[in-house]
């Protein structure tokens, strides 16, 4: 008996003492002046040309610059460029390099870097992307440049934030990247994290503030919500309402948004979804303010057509109202159509994003008040990649879609002909609107466009959309300036730690 | 030396079988490792360019070969996720990691568990028992991811003797990495010291009602001597085959403990390599898995040898 006590006592001195030399030095990073930001994708690729994911996106955007680079208004400024001029006709753009840039190496910008990089993503990203109006790149005796495009295409600057790469680090673009962004690389460890430090010599006086910032991949919300808790992650994003009150007082939620179109995808060319008359009854009976009153606290923002509401420019809010939360109209288009008794159909749920499921939940609760039943089909986001996606073998479906800086970038998924057209959506009215809005010149022309196009998927209910989600990031108390972007971008060269 | 090359024999046939079955769920699989990284943003075209890159437009048996005669080789191939990066460094990378994780483990498992077992049997009174026997079945019907929640709470938030996720690799501060370590072990030993309780306190409790130990006692040897000359040894010699076992459960229980714990070691590889269809990477992470397991028996099968001349390899 007394052999075991003594047993005992010994073990828990022993991993007692280890402990607590080892533990409770967790708030060492403002001295140091630096940030652990957890990411919730993999990083799955260090050359920005090749990355995929938007979470890579997102880490790479602090590395990585085009000649211009976006802004966290849904903007572009010049970057690797000083400046740039697009031809009256939308055929070409020339820009001229910015004095004294340097890749993080030391060496200068040339135009040759410059030729090389965009030839090197217009053959990544091949003859179907929105890159294929490249053509060439023309270099100047000055040392100006300018990008000649296959046809005249208003919305190609958008694409020009493409990384600059140096020619000669080609060997070494997945193993110490170089760009000419705020911070510079240090280390990688695949699945686990991404390190990089202050670029001394950064085009933008005063940027970045912080001396390093650790990326580091925490996929599991919960043992990233132990973390932050224990001090080990500053930032992290896409939490939930519930997620964000379990977080100690020393956080500041910031209330962004994810930037999708979330919603309920309808295969438009299967039955009972062929029918207008059913697709906008499905939406009278669909109530968004209680999915985003359920699922975000209300945070999130309702939408009704196939477009994010922070690009404002662009955006037509009035879809917004088209339609409304009214199980009797649905009834009665659903009695029009040849169902008063209603139908049954399968949502096809990808595993990747925690509030589809409930979404989907949802929409089949209202839809089940006006005689509809919808099962839902949960499926590993590759499967549905693969069988919904690709091959367009669904009926209905609840995801996110994502668009670019570009405003046709969410349009052209609608396309009758797209390759990507996985709702089977067809209105050649839509196909003609959209073909004159890639064509103008005029901005507000351009404008009044895209949000016709968008008035017309709303009033054919090409799909459910629901929302876009709202994006709650756990933001440590002693930083300061973090910002949201319309695109993939976790900007850390303007955060701080406040004096 | 027969018996090695015999197992050596066994070990070849079973890996080969091990790699074409995963190989085989592989291609039954939805969605290959193009689509898995292209994710939304491919376009046929794209996802044909990469199948074409990543070897995955031949067929499945050339695949196979292929892989198959580089791996005999030594050379595991690069990863389909990451691109530009070997198999074998990733794997590597990480090994230390669940090397000492496991070894912590199963440390743990055999310094308690096989004292407290037999304390356990040599207890007599009714409500000792009973108290030992609940306070076993508690500890292993627990999840070792739950135990990881709890403990994860307890030492980090509340007591805060680790921070969670401020883990240190083996390679760059040993002593450090071994004081994280040691709680994700706890959460992956608890319920396998249980079951090896129970294992060894039936095991002794077995041996002690045999008719050598009433010779021992008839002969006069005092009851320490006869526990722990006789009775002892010959109750061990089953528990080293149970303790063999628990070696494989430790491998397989660290995949979801790692993930609690934020520990980057080869279980929490294969999770990430699974879902991303990352070929490669499984097949190399499954067939160390399996070595492990199978030297872990060859050694067993030696030992019990060792303690019981009796037994013929």
């Amino acid at each position: 008996m007394k052999h075991f006590v003594t047993f005992w006592l010994v073990i828990a001195i022993v991993t007692a003492a280890a402990l607590t030399v080892y533990g409770g030095t967790s708030t060492d990073n403002e001295a140091s002046n630096s940030v652990v930001v957890g990411i919730s994708q993999d990083i799955d690729s260090l050359d920005p040309h090749n990355a995929e994911y938007a979470g890579t996106r997102e880490v790479l955007f602090n590395l990585f610059e085009g000649l211009v680079k976006a802004t966290s208004d849904g903007n572009i400024e010049p970057a690797v460029a000083q400046s740039y001029e697009v031809a009256e006709d939308a055929s070409s753009i020339s820009f001229t390099i910015r004095e004294g840039i340097t890749f993080h190496d030391g060496t200068p910008v040339t135009a040759e870097d410059i030729q090389y990089s965009l030839e090197r993503y217009a053959q990544i990203q091949g003859s179907e992307s929105a890159f294929a109006d490249f053509k060439e790149l023309e270099i100047a005796e000055d040392g100006t440049v300018t990008v000649i495009l296959n046809e005249p295409n208003t919305e190609f600057i958008y694409e020009l934030t493409c990384a600059i790469l140096p020619k000669a680090n080609e060997e070494n673009v997945n193993s110490s990247p170089i760009g000419t962004g705020p911070f510079k690389y240090v280390s990688f460890k695949p699945g686990e994290s991404l390190v990089v430090e202050k670029y001394e010599n950064y085009w933008k006086e005063g940027f970045p503030y912080l001396d390093q910032v650790t990326f580091k991949v925490e996929t599991d919300v919960d043992a990233a919500i132990n973390q932050l808790n224990a001090g080990t992650l500053d930032i992290y994003q896409y939490l939930t309402a519930d997620q964000a009150a379990t977080l100690n007082d020393h956080f500041n939620i910031l209330e962004g948004s994810v930037n999708y179109v979330q919603g309920m995808f309808l295969n438009n060319a299967v039955k009972p979804f062929d029918d207008v008359r059913v697709r906008q009854a499905v939406y009278y009976a669909v109530d968004r303010d209680l999915i985003n009153e359920f699922l975000f606290a209300g945070k999130s923002h309702i939408i009704g057509t196939n477009m994010i509401p922070a690009a404002e420019f662009y955006y037509n809010a009035d879809t917004e109202t088209t339609y409304t939360h009214d199980p009797q109209k649905a009834k009665e288009l659903l009695a029009e159509a040849g169902y008063p008794d209603g139908f049954e159909f399968t949502i096809t749920v990808p595993n990747n994003y925690a509030p589809h499921e409930g979404t989907a939940q949802i929409i089949a609760e209202s839809l089940a008040e006006v005689g509809i039943k919808a099962n839902i089909n949960l499926v590993e986001f590759n499967t549905w990649y693969s069988d919904a996606y690709v091959d367009r073998n669904y009926e209905a479906t609840v995801v996110a879609v994502d668009g670019k800086l570009a405003p046709n970038s969410w349009f052209a998924k609608n396309i009758s002909t797209a390759p990507n057209n996985f709702t089977n959506y067809s209105n050649p009215e839509f196909d003609e609107v959209f073909e004159k809005a890639l064509a103008e010149i005029d901005l507000d022309q351009k404008a009044e466009y895209y949000k016709q196009l968008q008035q017309i998927l709303a009033d054919d209910a090409a799909s459910i959309y629901v929302q876009d989600p709202a994006n709650l990031v756990a933001v440590n108390a002693d930083l300061e300036g973090y910002v949201f972007y319309p695109i993939s971008a976790q900007d850390m060269s303007v955060v701080k730690f406040i004096d | 030396m027969r018996y090695i090359g015999k197992k050596f024999l066994t070990l070849i046939i079973a890996l080969l079988l091990i790699s074409i079955v995963v190989f085989l769920a592989f291609s039954i699989l939805p969605a290959d490792a193009s689509i898995a990284k292209l994710g939304q943003n491919a376009t046929p075209e794209r996802i044909a360019a990469l199948r074409a890159e990543m070897g995955l437009d031949r067929p499945v048996l050339v695949q196979y070969w292929s892989w198959l005669t580089a791996a005999i080789r030594g050379d595991f191939g690069t990863s389909y996720q990451y691109t530009g990066t070997s198999v074998a460094s990733l794997v590597g990378g990480r090994l230390g990691t669940s090397a000492v994780l496991s070894l912590i483990s199963f440390v743990m498992v055999v310094v308690i568990s096989i004292p407290v077992g037999i304390f356990g049997a040599k207890r007599r009174s009714v409500p000792g028992r009973a108290a030992m026997t609940t306070l076993v079945h508690i500890t292993m019907g627990v999840p070792s991811f739950f135990l990881g929640i709890l403990i994860t709470y307890l030492f980090s938030l509340v007591l805060k003797w680790f921070t969670i996720g401020k883990y240190v690799p083996p390679a760059e501060d040993l002593s450090a990495s071994i004081s994280y370590l040691v709680f994700p072990a706890i959460a992956i030993a608890l319920p396998k010291i249980a079951m090896t309780v129970k294992f060894l306190v039936s095991s002794i409790r077995a041996e002690l009602h045999k008719d050598y130990v009433r010779t021992a006692y008839a002969k006069g040897c005092s009851r320490n001597g006869v526990f722990y000359g006789h009775v002892l040894k010959n109750s061990l010699v089953p528990v080293i085959t149970f303790l063999g076992i628990i070696i494989a459960e430790i491998v397989a229980g660290s995949i979801v403990v790692e993930k609690v714990f934020s520990v980057p070691g080869i279980g929490l590889l294969l999770v990430t390599a699974i879902s991303n269809r990352d070929y490669p990477v499984v097949e190399a992470v499954v067939l160390l898995i399996a070595v492990v397991v199978i030297v872990v028996n060859f050694l067993v099968d030696v030992i019990y040898q060792i303690i019981d001349p009796r037994v013929k390899l």
